[in-house]
């Protein structure tokens, strides 16, 4: 779960990190409201939940409180990389000597959290260590023995702090650490962390990503997520209520699969074959018919999608239910759609009978099938 | 003899009482697989398939003589229940449970290394010698005993290759399931590692998808060691965006790390032919051996 900058800031800030003074806004009056209080200039971001929206025009810059209102204008319900913004966050602009980064991420390979610091702040960290590796501090930290502040000193000392700035610095990456760990982060950083002329640092931009796995233990967020709005689009939000796994791609053949594996692969066999996927959507280990037709009934509901592959191997999965969900969303809804279904595995004499009885073609190789589903959306688009 | 579990392995089932755990444990055991026990807390002197019940697993390992658990546990107690394994000092822990927090799951691996014992997934349908031990929940079906060690990070993509492997007449000597999670125990460069030590296997193939950089640390392990077997890879999620889940934890693009396109790039750089296809791979075995 991606929390917004300001949620995120507010974490932060509980943890005793230094943020930019500010509010979050929901109309254009509120932010001339918010700046009228604040020390000018101001700065108004879009809060959205996709990343690069700087270079997207969605952060402006205001002297008054009437330049923020017409900023303001500007941005809510403006569209920037294809999300709506809803809020913005109206920040004083800290005056900046110099840009850091300091994150808390998960190492994958090394099966541990680790600390990443750069006094090459302000960009993508990944750019950051393209460019200047030399310029990044990465520490591994040890699961049983965690991160301690005598570790961000080390680390502060190689950025090259001495004295109270190098005290205060390990002093924000010890925090950090701790908020990473108690909210379950994948992600918590700060980039920039801006050094200030007067020495002091502030966090000016956060992101704290929390592992979903986790948020069973953090009922707040959860809540949130409930009744919030997130990166997720209407159809897969309707996909995971059913606990469907289920991604939007920009295609027109719609897929349908057990088992995330399968499903991307069969993504790729499509585009192999020159058809292009309209979405990823996994029905799991054992999928009922209902589940089935759950599935069926998002990616019909889909106008882009102009036919529809459905690739099972039924390990758990059994082909009769497969068979019994297809037929009673054609009973309930009816196909508009060309559907090509493969079936193969538990029980797949009597999936295939019944939908062969039912009229409907069943391939047994998912090769075949991602080639027919190819040629029909060829045929119809009349290419 | 299959690696990691063969016909000494005699196992303990985790959560056998729950639905899965149930389901499965009759699975195994029509298999042929030694289930000696089973753990549910507050379960204990009750039975599942004939199977004795304990409420924790020391009373489990000091009744029965067992050195393996597969663990069905949910989500939110499976770390504690491996914790519980792994003091039981049992050698081999299979997690089939998903969506366990990364941060248990980073616990569970350091302990786990600290102790020398292998833990396979989580999030992974297990792991089968064929006609030997199943510990897992795949479908035996498509397993034949063979030649082919496959090491994958998926569940029904696995089955899919597998079978096709089984109707080239060439079958599987050891099939591991890593697991779908971000932080999973076993991974491709230990699994060749075993591959290669092992006489039944002659060739591996290896099941990759989107996500972290398991399988660039496996063509860098078999460039540099020289690795003596022909091995085969495949890697799902060609088309997959950037930052999106792709079903499981694991298979996410984070920036530019864990690209389809890096992986491909990084086997055919240390001479592992990657199949375009999954039925690729048993057609480019059979040629290789």
């Amino acid at each position: 779960m991606k929390l917004h900058e300001y949620e995120a800031k507010k974490i932060f800030a509980k943890y005793g990190i230094p943020i930019p003074k500010g509010e979050v806004a929901t109309t254009s009056t509120q932010a001339r409201e918010i700046t009228a209080k604040l020390n000018v200039p101001v700065i108004v971001k879009a809060q959205i939940l996709v990343a690069g929206r700087g270079k997207a025009g969605g952060i402006l810059f205001a002297d008054t409180p009437e330049e923020a209102e017409l900023a303001a204008r500007k941005l809510l319900d403006a569209e920037i990389k294809g999300v709506r913004v809803s809020s913005v966050l109206v920040e004083e602009k800290v005056s900046v000597q110099k840009e850091l980064y300091l994150g808390i991420t998960v190492d994958r390979a090394q099966r541990c959290y680790v600390a990443v610091a750069s006094s090459r702040g302000g960009m993508e960290i990944e750019e950051i260590a393209a460019k200047t590796p030399e310029e990044i501090v990465k520490l591994f930290i040890d699961p049983a023995y965690g991160f301690h502040l005598y570790l961000a000193r080390q680390v502060a000392r190689k950025m090259g702090y001495v004295g109270k700035q190098m005290l205060n610095l390990a002093s924000i990456f010890f925090k950090l650490y701790r908020l990473a760990i108690d909210f379950d982060a994948e992600l918590a950083e700060m980039n920039p962390l801006m050094e200030k002329p007067n020495q002091e640092f502030v966090a000016a931009d956060t992101r704290l990503i929390v592992d979903d796995n986790a948020l069973y233990r953090h009922v707040e967020l959860k809540n949130r997520l409930a009744e919030g709005e997130t990166e997720l689009t209407p159809q897969e939000l309707k996909a995971q209520e059913s606990g469907l796994a289920y991604v939007k791609l920009e295609g027109n053949i719609g897929i349908i699969g057990n088992g995330a594996g399968l499903v991307m692969a069969t993504l790729d066999t499509i585009q192999l074959y020159g058809g292009n996927p309209a979405n990823f959507l996994d029905v799991g280990g054992g999928a009922s018919a209902e589940r089935m037709a759950a599935a069926l009934n998002i990616v019909l509901s889909d106008s882009e999608v102009k036919a529809v592959l459905i690739n099972v191997l039924g390990g758990i999965t059994r082909c009769d239910d497969i068979a019994k969900g297809v037929l009673e969303v054609r009973k309930r809804v009816g196909f508009a759609k060309p559907i090509v279904i493969r079936l193969v595995g538990t029980n797949e004499e009597e999936g295939r009978r019944i939908l062969t009885e039912a009229g409907i073609h069943v391939l047994s190789s998912m090769e075949q099938s991602a080639e027919k589903v190819v040629e029909i959306v060829n045929v119809e688009g009349g290419g | 003899m299959g690696i990691f579990v063969d016909k000494q392995t005699r196992a303990i089932v985790q959560g056998i009482t729950g639905a899965q755990g149930s389901f499965h444990t009759k699975l195994m055991l029509n298999y042929g697989t030694q289930i000696m026990a089973g753990v549910t807390p507050g379960k204990g002197g009750t039975q599942v398939h004939q199977v004795p019940v304990y409420d924790t697993v020391k009373e489990a390992t000091e009744n029965h003589d067992a050195n393996a658990s597969i663990i069905f546990v949910p989500a939110p107690f499976a770390a504690e229940a491996t914790f519980e394994a792994l003091e039981a000092n049992l050698k081999t822990i299979v997690i089939i449970t998903e969506h366990i927090p990364i941060k248990d799951a980073i616990r569970v691996m350091a302990k786990a290394k600290q102790l020398g014992t292998v833990v396979i997934g989580p999030n992974t349908p297990g792991v089968i010698a064929p006609g030997e031990c199943k510990l897992g929940i795949m479908p035996a079906h498509v397993f034949k005993p063979g030649i082919v060690g496959i090491a994958s990070r998926s569940g029904t993509l696995t089955y899919e290759i597998a079978a096709g492997i089984t109707a080239a007449g060439l079958g599987q000597s050891t099939c591991i399931g890593l697991g779908g999670d971000p932080i999973i125990g076993l991974s491709f460069v230990e699994a060749l590692k075993q591959f290669e030590r092992d006489e039944q296997t002659k060739a591996v193939a290896l099941i990759g998808e989107i996500g972290g950089n398991l399988e660039e640390r496996a063509a860098e392990f078999i460039a540099t060691e020289g690795y003596e077997k022909p091995v085969v890879a495949y890697v799902a999620g060609r088309t997959a965006p950037r930052g999106k889940r792709m079903g499981h934890a694991g298979a996410i693009v984070m920036g530019r790390t864990g690209t389809a396109r890096s992986k491909i790039e990084a086997f055919e750089k240390a001479g592992v032919r990657v199949a375009e296809k999954p039925s690729e791979v048993a057609k480019i075995l059979g040629q290789r051996i």
